[in-house]
């Protein structure tokens, strides 16, 4: 995609009489703040910033109802992440069952609390309220509706976007079960499957989000 | 003479941080919150450079312990042994393990010495005004803030191992002090990059050279 330049000419400012109504043809690069009219791009084109190199603007080839089932299988997927157990571990004829939440109690009993609430945080409550947002957030909309609030849990909902942790975690659980290897027998149990399925469905959510739709349609009243 | 970009701070208009909707600079309510989100508006991130500091030198700080304390303590058949960050890599290195030997120690090691550097570089240049490669800066400030989250993965090892080996005497492990100063490295890092405003790099370019 060829990168944006501001050679077009924008609305002269020397007079100190830019309109809020102009604003809405602009587009400033979030890294550099340089102005740009806003381009039209088809789905799949990628606006970026001719100065820095930031992605300005990326329209989504499909509609909202494919986030919204993108976001309802990770839904799914997440309740059964979190209510089977992750891994066994069998070691001299005893059985130990561990889940995501297992590893928070064991932390918050130890008296580690500070760890304990990071964990808890990056895995569940992060992951949790960005898949219900989407849906929060979307399924209104898809229905032409808004819901109250919707503005306020969208941007909730990008702020906690580097604290949804849960594909790190997944390469946390990896090299767990390595260093468990010559200790004691590993198996995995129901949730390392649906818990590897819910990290694709995630990041599937979130490449198919069109942030800038989603703003527009939320700034009309849907 | 050098051409003056048009930035949104010089048309007069304000970009909101978390909708990316422009919002007239002269004409906010009585609040200044984006008309769109509600978000509250600043040209810049406030206090910036401070705060991006202040999160950095609590990192590099933070960072001792986190590398001198151990972050869990096995304890196995009576015998009991406390692991901190490094020999943990090192113990997946003997084992054989060395491509996983070679990822923890660029997520638990690499990854935040790269990254507290990076941010102080960044400080650094944007308080002398530097002129110098504003683009590869802006992308070294955009990759440091995407990776600085797969540190996580030593806090999510100890989590892992603390709920499943908890066998009594035979085998207990418990997480020790310096996971709690790792995981905080971690986070100030993460807040550091989140309070800085990669837009100061290119404010600098507008202004003439002040240091050479």
């Amino acid at each position: 995609m060829s990168p944006l330049t501001n050679k077009t000419p924008l609305p002269d400012a020397g007079g100190g009489t830019l309109l809020q109504e102009q604003a809405h043809s602009l587009l400033a690069c979030p890294d550099c703040d340089l102005v740009f009219p806003l381009p039209c791009l088809s789905p799949g084109e990628k606006a970026r910033c001719g100065r820095c190199g930031a992605v300005l603007m990326e329209p989504k080839s499909h509609g909202f109802d494919y986030s919204i089932a993108l976001a309802l299988t990770s839904l799914l997927l997440f309740v059964l992440s979190n209510t089977f157990p992750l891994l066994k571990l069998q070691i001299a004829g005893r059985e130990q069952i561990g889940a995501i939440m297992t590893g928070v109690h064991a932390l918050y009993d130890q008296g580690f609390w500070e760890i304990a609430f990071l964990v808890l945080l990056v895995t569940i409550i992060a992951p949790l309220f960005r898949i219900i947002s989407v849906l929060y957030v979307l399924l209104p909309l898809w229905f032409g509706r808004r819901l109250v609030g919707a503005a306020h849990i969208f941007r909730w909902m990008e702020i906690l976007r580097p604290w949804a942790m849960s594909e790190v975690f997944m390469l946390g659980i990896l090299v767990a079960m390595v260093k468990l290897g010559d200790l004691a027998t590993i198996q995995p149990g129901v949730a390392l499957y649906s818990f590897a399925g819910l990290i694709l469905f995630m990041a599937a959510t979130d490449a198919s989000l069109d942030d800038g739709a989603i703003w527009v349609r939320l700034e009309d009243g849907a | 003479m050098m051409e003056v970009p048009s930035t949104a701070t010089a048309l007069g208009l304000i970009l909101c941080h978390d909708c990316k909707r422009l919002n007239d600079a002269r004409n906010l309510g009585a609040h200044g919150l984006c008309v769109r989100c509600g978000s509250r508006l600043h040209a810049r991130k406030p206090e910036s450079l401070a705060r991006t500091w202040a999160l950095t030198l609590t990192a590099c700080l933070l960072y001792v312990p986190a590398n001198v304390l151990p972050v869990m303590t096995v304890l196995m058949t009576g015998r009991s042994e406390a692991d901190t960050i490094l020999s943990g890599v090192k113990a997946l290195l003997i084992g054989g393990m060395w491509p996983l030997a070679l990822l923890v120690f660029f997520a638990s090691i690499t990854v935040p010495v790269l990254k507290l550097l990076v941010l102080i570089f960044l400080l650094l240049s944007v308080q002398m005004k530097s002129h110098w490669r504003p683009r590869e800066r802006t992308v070294l400030y955009r990759l440091t803030e995407t990776i600085g989250r797969w540190s996580m993965i030593d806090i999510f090892v100890i989590a892992i191992l603390v709920a499943l080996v908890q066998v009594g005497a035979l085998a207990t492990i418990t997480a020790g002090p310096g996971a709690v100063a790792f995981g905080g490295v971690v986070v100030s890092t993460m807040l550091a990059a989140i309070s800085f405003d990669p837009r100061l790099i290119w404010d600098a370019m507008e202004k003439p050279h002040e240091v050479d």
